[in-house]
């Protein structure tokens, strides 16, 4: 009986560097983002009020900072509009050119990117990482693996450290870290971006995105014939004999079309430098996050030995089926309208965002109380937020209700504190003879008075009477 | 080596039934197994670190995990980890954090208070939780009272005074109120007379002359006007009430329908009279606490 392991032993990829059209995309990409994500907590802003950081998220202020955008925890909503963006521009990416974001944008694939070159800076090439990772353990072995392994603990550290630097003010945090006084929540944080970091870039890779990554799996759903895929032109590279490697009378592309060989020479540097360790050549894979990595190799052998490039390449079944490629349809479109209309609306929202907020709440314990003079009073909460980054003076009145008193105590003058707001109570109070049902809808309108700043605002509420008393 | 990952094999355990039929072995992916490894570590890590397992009739307490904390009569208790020491340690943590306004509020005089919305919101806040754990089992939640019991605090009539100070001393004091009876003084039409005095003082419409009646002995037979004044106004300084405004705390003559019914529960009060007492607070409250309910009462009162 052969012996059933109880696990699938992961088979290690050593990936071959490569030089190309599509390597010098990524790595724009990938300096990019890293400097985007490591330099921005750094970033310094000037506001009137608030932190001189420019992208704070101030979890215990409740309000995050994004530049001149002050975002409240009453505006979480518009996080339900990132949210369908994001999801929307990966359907439409997604099925118009396939894993475009698995392939370039993926922090899994930009974090394993740099680990593999920290890898092939200290253990060399390819074919000198598998020599090292066979050889016996020596002092030489161990010292490669150690800072190898030490370098990318490194960059896990500063990943965490740098992620946990946007919750907090950036050079004060890292003081306080450092001194050991810095919150439970940063050193906790830190140190799980750091694990998950070292182990998914450095240990686990690619068996992220085969087994972990549910996105991996859904994309088929959102492919057809005509999206994009990092594709082997079978019919050019194998034709009726197959693949050969070069010999006399098999130099050129034209001679080996005349003995029906494939233009492939079965060299396998797109296999070497394939970061899930798949041969592309076998057609469409579920582990291929179209890294586009093996059209630069292929276009590198094909560029070297005078073939036309291209055997590799973007391609979609339809091209390859030979027939025309429908980029514009009815579904991409679709997500594509979908997607500019989410994004208008996000950014109508976020651009008209009242300043001045009111919230206003009829007391209903008990809804009504009559006074010695025989007129009813209500009460109502009410809470003014002001968003800007000035106190702001307010004035609080009421309009629709005839004759109607509104006693605010000390405040029917308000000043709001910048970024602030109040809780007030107001009383109302009519004579019940002057309406005419039992529920009158009124006003509350707030003025600033403010030479700089000018807003108003009124919302509606009612006026309760109870039907006994009134005088119809 | 990548090729050989791709190839379509199928493992099976080995065994077979009947001949052909076989198991397939799908076996786990590494990360899988290391994962579950990793949370073998962490359960492991876990009792150590906190309470775990039973031990006879005690249990271990875990290392490296005490609590310390100040209940509110300052005694300092250090334990092991519990969730009920972190509820008193977050309890201190609050306390600690409210000290300071209600250091500012002790500061302040009621004006102040009255002047600044954070002192305001912060007071009002406060004194909801003390007025619905001590104030509401009479007065209601919302303040509004139960008529023939217990005063409303919402309207504009008080029968021992609006003000900061009176509303300050009524609750920590506490306030006797006691209306005599007058059955055995007054008779039937003489009571009812009064009834009709008293009712046309708020403006109802009965019999003139049986008012007018009324009002004789309202000021000179029974001495009414003693207590409730020769206006019928009310004296705060004993707790009278006013007698002129639209405003019945004890008979409910706003509840009732007719000009008979409204006599009828007017006459009841003055037949039996009425005692109520308000406790004093001085001692279960803190003067703060008072203080700040004072404020609260003041804030749900119609008057200014």
């Amino acid at each position: 009986m052969p012996e059933s392991p109880s696990f699938q032993e992961r088979i290690e990829i050593f990936p071959r560097s490569v030089k190309g059209r599509y390597r010098s995309l990524k790595t724009s990409i990938l300096v990019l983002a890293y400097s985007v994500y490591f330099l921005l907590p750094w970033l310094r802003w000037s506001r009137e009020v608030g932190p001189e950081q420019a992208v704070l998220f101030d979890i215990d202020g409740r309000r995050f900072y994004i530049f001149d955008l002050v975002v409240y925890a009453q505006d979480i909503f518009w996080l339900a509009g990132l949210l369908l963006i994001a999801a929307f521009l990966l359907f439409f990416v997604t099925g118009l050119a396939g894993r475009v974001f698995c392939g370039y944008f993926c922090f899994q694939t930009l974090w394993t990117d740099i680990f593999v070159f920290i890898e092939r800076l200290v253990q060399g090439e390819r074919n000198a990482r598998i020599r090292l990772s066979q050889a016996p353990w020596t002092n030489k072995k161990i010292m490669k693996m150690g800072l190898t392994h030490f370098l990318w603990f490194s960059v896990a550290l500063i990943t965490g450290l740098s992620f946990t630097l946007y919750w907090g003010n950036a050079p004060e945090l890292i003081v306080q870290m450092i001194k050991g006084e810095a919150p439970f929540a940063a050193y906790a944080t830190t140190l799980f971006l750091t694990l998950t970091t070292y182990v998914m870039a450095g240990l686990a890779r690619e068996q992220v995105c085969t087994y972990m990554c549910p996105y991996a799996r859904f994309q088929a759903v959102m492919f057809d014939s005509d999206t994009l895929i990092v594709a082997y032109d079978e019919a050019r590279g194998e034709r009726e004999t197959g693949r050969q490697k070069p010999k006399k009378g098999l130099l050129t592309s034209a001679e080996r079309d005349n003995a029906s060989v494939g233009d492939c020479i079965d060299c396998g540097y797109c296999v070497q430098v394939c970061p899930t360790g798949i041969d592309i050549r076998n057609g469409m894979q579920y582990q291929c996050t179209s890294c586009a990595l093996c059209i630069d190799a292929c276009n590198t052998i094909m560029t070297s030995i005078k073939f036309p490039t291209g055997l590799i390449r973007y391609s979609s079944e339809h091209e390859l089926e030979g027939k025309k490629t429908k980029h514009f349809k009815a579904k991409n479109v679709g997500y594509a309208i979908t997607l500019l209309a989410t994004i208008m609306l996000l950014v109508w929202s976020v651009a008209t965002r009242s300043d001045l907020e009111m919230l206003i709440q009829q007391i209903r314990q008990p809804l009504s109380v009559n006074l010695s003079d025989g007129r009813v009073q209500n009460r109502y909460d009410i809470k003014i937020n002001n968003k800007t980054t000035k106190p702001i003076k307010y004035e609080i009145s009421i309009e629709g209700l005839d004759r109607a008193e509104l006693d605010m105590g000390r405040f029917s003058e308000v000043t709001v504190p910048a970024e602030g707001s109040v809780k007030l109570i107001a009383k109302v109070r009519v004579l019940p003879a002057l309406v005419s049902h039992s529920r009158t809808n009124f006003n509350f309108v707030i003025n600033s008075i403010d030479s700089k700043v000018k807003q108003k605002l009124s919302q509606q509420n009612v006026f309760y009477v109870p039907e006994k008393q009134l005088s119809h | 080596m990548s090729t050989e990952k791709n190839k379509p094999t199928v493992q099976t355990t080995g065994h077979a039934w009947d001949g052909d039929i076989q198991e397939f072995n799908n076996p786990l992916p590494t990360w899988w197994l290391w994962t579950f490894y990793a949370t073998v570590v962490f359960t492991i890590v876990y009792w150590i670190i906190f309470p775990a397992w039973p031990v006879g009739g005690d249990y271990t307490k875990g290392v490296m995990n005490e609590i310390t904390y100040k209940t509110a009569d300052g005694k300092e208790t250090t334990t092991h980890w519990n969730t009920r020491a972190l509820f008193l340690k977050e309890m201190q943590d609050a306390r600690e954090a409210q000290a300071e306004y209600l250091k500012k509020v002790n500061a302040s005089s009621f004006e102040q208070i009255s002047s600044d919305a954070e002192m305001s919101a912060f007071a009002n806040s406060t004194a909801k939780v003390l007025f619905a754990d001590n104030c509401a089992a009479c007065h209601q939640t919302g303040g509004d009272g139960v008529v023939g019991f217990y005063p409303n605090l919402l309207d504009d009539a008080w029968l021992w005074g609006a003000s900061f100070n009176k509303i300050q001393e009524s609750i920590a004091k506490g306030r006797n109120g006691s209306m005599p009876a007058f059955k055995t003084r007054l008779t039937e039409k003489q009571t009812s007379d009064v009834a009709d005095y008293v009712l046309s003082l708020s403006g109802e419409s009965v019999d003139t002359s049986a008012a007018k009646r009324g009002k004789s002995i309202f000021t000179t037979t029974a001495g009414c006007a003693a207590c409730h004044g020769n206006d019928a106004k009310g004296q705060t300084s004993m707790g009278a009430a006013n007698l002129t405004d639209k405003i019945w705390t004890i008979a409910d003559v706003n509840g009732a329908a007719t000009v008979e019914e409204k006599r009828a529960v007017v006459m009841s009060v003055v037949k039996n009279g009425k005692t109520r007492q308000m406790p004093a607070w001085k001692e279960r409250l803190s003067a703060t606490e008072i203080k700040m309910l004072t404020f609260y009462v003041h804030q749900l009162s119609a008057s200014k």
